[in-house]
């Protein structure tokens, strides 16, 4: 009984979303292996081990609840950098709305578009990661994404793409529910960054494969948005060859739920990863991020730095791995999470771990939760500085580890205004 | 003019008075000194004037110019022209100095009413007073007091009070720590700062800053109150001949 039940719940999550243009042979074997895939691990449960802090009611419901969509009051995030913008309005492209699609060193089509065609490195990649990323913690949602998703770009750099590609996602219906899918390669050499910006539905869940070759380096810098009754589950798939860079970067301000999930393969020698993530919330708020990086290569060095400022009954949730396989020697692995509390009735919930195999490793983890430190903040205020603007520099100063993360200086500035602007709506 | 009557404060957490019943008088353009033994509420007498939390006020009033201050937030008090320099400056990553420094600056003036310094403003008169303290750039540069060393952690109270240019200055065991070069410069921060209006109270153990700062007042206090005041002969007695007969005397 309970079996069908659960069996049931799987099936609806895949006829919920509508199937998405019928495309070639190869990308539809892949669609039906996900779905299978999808069937197999069943839908997400909150007994599942990495479930347990993060209920996923609201993301298998079979409707998206309505979320009102926040009108800005500023330019959005990354404006004034010169960028391709490409567009998308409740998960679907706007041409309209969006760039050429090409630039130097750059190769950029449409999900739908080039699943239709026989571009032999996409066939490599799509579903590809997803599916081994889900060994060995399962990620249905990714898998459903997979199978029905008819959205998203895939990408190929071959060479120095000086302009970064930005995905804007906007909104215009109450109650959108989308999938979005994206597929990247940063060829040998090549460097490409990837700019992503916008609530972009009631309910977002968005898997991003990234595959980056020898001495590449991929660049992702993301802003989910500001609206706050919005759901997002996103997943981040990237496999990294030697000597390659990859940085991500998240910034979260309100929403009432994120579940931000990045699994990291290292497979070549002497390849530097980052994710990092700066989440505030007041309120009506659960940000999730779930991270599971795994070396199985020699010389990495991997960081994962992770703030969040809670207040009014805000939660966050942390859940990061590093896994350090026999033959990854030399790995140098940081990670760290904290939490700053600004009232009693918010928390913060990790759980990092560490699993390692290999002897010769250094690796640091580092999880800590706790409020503004009263001495700090009565030391701002005996110079004359008003308790609200002690607290917001508090608060910028306790994120600025996980923007410092960032290596464009000006996007980091950026979004220091934001979580200046974010402080200063909220000061209590 | 600065004022404190009959001044008893306790812990919050706990029930225990540390201040009780203490009087002091600064007038306007003078210096005084306070020495007493360890644990006698030198420091306490600092926070509760300049408003820290944990702390009670049972009874007594602080004026400045003859405005309480017991009412005021800690910025507030600052704004009205009052600053301490910590016996133990706090360390607060993320936080530049000179983005601190500015806000302070900035903010007591907003909250008087003046005219905000712009950057370039700022930025000159920083580096004015920084020079003559010998702050280097680099350490403006660097989060508030994270891996200053102990004399440079007080030589940036002097420069913040230099830039802030309070009424009323209550330095907190400025010269422990520091080096006699260092100690030097201290009391040059002061020194220059002295304009025959605004007032200094020092906290001390040593009658060696005492030779650079001339005080008017000596102040012994022990156990929440002051016991005895005099002249600069005070604290030589107290420096050859140690706290024990002046507590006697008090007996
Ligand atoms: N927050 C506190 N919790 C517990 N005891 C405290 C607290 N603050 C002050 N006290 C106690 O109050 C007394 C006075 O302390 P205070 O720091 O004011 O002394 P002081 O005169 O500045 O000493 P020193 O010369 O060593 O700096 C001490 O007995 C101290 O232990
Ligand atoms: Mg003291």
């Amino acid at each position: 009984m309970g079996e069908l039940q659960h069996e049931n719940a799987t099936e609806a999550l895949l006829t919920r979303h509508g199937a998405p243009r019928p495309a070639s042979d190869w990308a539809e074997n892949a669609r039906r292996a996900a779905r299978a895939r999808m069937l197999a691990l069943g839908a997400a449960g909150r007994r599942d081990e990495y479930w347990r802090y993060t209920n996923p009611a609201v993301l298998n419901a079979p409707e998206a609840p309505e979320a009102e969509i926040l009108q800005l009051d500023e330019a959005p995030v990354f404006d004034g950098f010169d960028k391709l913008l490409i567009t998308f309005v409740d998960g679907v492209y706007q041409p309209d709305l969006s760039d050429d699609l090409s630039g130097e060193g750059l190769e950029v089509s449409l999900l739908d578009e080039a699943l239709d065609m026989d571009i032999h490195w996409a066939g490599e990649l799509f579903g590809v990661l997803e599916a081994k990323g889900q060994h060995p913690v399962p990620r249905p949602f990714a898998a459903l994404n997979t199978a029905l998703a008819g959205q998203g770009v895939v990408i190929r750099a071959t060479g120095k793409v000086s302009r970064p590609v930005a995905l804007r996602y906007c909104r215009s219906e109450l109650r959108s529910d989308v999938l979005i899918h994206h597929v990247i390669r940063v060829e040998a050499g090549a460097e490409l960054t990837i700019l992503e910006n916008g609530a972009g539905a009631a309910r977002l869940n968005t898997c991003m494969e990234v595959d980056v070759a020898e001495g590449g380096s991929f660049h992702h810098l993301r802003a989910q948005g500001r609206d706050h009754a919005r759901l997002a589950n996103t997943h981040i798939f990237a496999r990294l060859g030697a000597e390659s860079h990859f940085k991500s970067f998240t910034l979260t301000v309100n929403g009432a739920l994120t579940r931000n999930e990045v699994v990291i393969d290292i497979n070549g020698d002497n390849t530097k990863a980052s994710v990092a993530g700066a989440s505030l919330g007041d309120g009506d708020f659960l940000h999730d991020d779930t991270i599971f990086i795994t070396h199985d290569a020699q010389g990495c060095e991997s960081r994962q730095v992770f703030k969040k400022v809670l207040k009014n009954g805000a939660t966050g949730v942390f859940q990061g791995k590093i896994l350090v396989q026999p033959d990854a020697q030399k790995t140098d692995g940081y990670q760290i999470s904290q939490a700053l509390l600004m009232d009693d009735d918010s928390n913060f919930l990790a759980k990092p771990e560490l699993e390692i195999y290999a002897d010769d490793v250094a690796c640091s983890h580092g999880s800590t939760c706790g409020a503004v430190d009263e001495n700090a903040l009565f030391y701002l205020m005996s110079r004359g500085v008003p308790r609200s603007e002690a607290q917001n520099m508090m608060i910028i100063a306790f994120l600025d580890e996980a923007i410092q993360e960032i290596e464009n200086q000006a996007m980091a500035d950026d979004i220091r205004s934001r979580l200046i602007g974010w402080a200063e709506r909220h000061s209590a | 003019m600065f004022e404190i009557k009959n001044l008893k404060a306790s812990l919050e957490d706990e029930d225990k008075q540390i201040l009780k019943g203490l009087d002091l008088k600064v007038g306007a353009g003078e210096v005084h000194a306070i020495m007493g033994p360890n644990g006698s509420g030198k420091s306490t007498m600092s926070y509760v004037v300049s408003g820290k939390g944990g702390y009670v006020v049972d009874e007594g009033e602080v004026l400045l110019d003859g405005v309480d201050l017991l009412e005021m937030e800690p910025d507030e008090r600052a704004a009205a022209g009052l600053f301490l320099a910590f016996q133990y400056p706090v360390e607060i990553p993320g936080v530049g100095n000179m983005t601190f420094l500015r806000t302070a600056v900035n903010s007591q003036r907003k909250a008087r009413g003046e005219e905000e310094l712009n950057a370039a403003q700022f930025l000159k008169l920083v580096r004015e007073k920084a020079k003559s303290l010998k702050i280097d750039a680099d350490m403006l540069k660097r989060p508030v007091n994270v891996g200053f060393s102990g004399g440079e952690k007080k030589r940036n109270e002097i420069l913040q009070m230099a830039m802030l240019e309070p009424k009323m200055c209550i330095l907190d065991e400025t010269d422990s720590g520091l080096d006699v070069d260092a100690m030097k410069l201290v009391a040059e921060g002061v020194n220059v700062l002295r304009d025959g209006k605004r007032s200094f109270l020092v906290i001390t153990h040593y009658q060696r800053l005492l030779d650079h700062i001339k005080p008017d007042v000596v102040h012994i206090m022990a156990d929440g109150k002051i016991i005895k005041s005099g002249g600069p002969e005070l604290a030589l007695e107290v420096e050859n001949h140690g706290y024990a007969g002046l507590l006697g005397e008090v007996a």
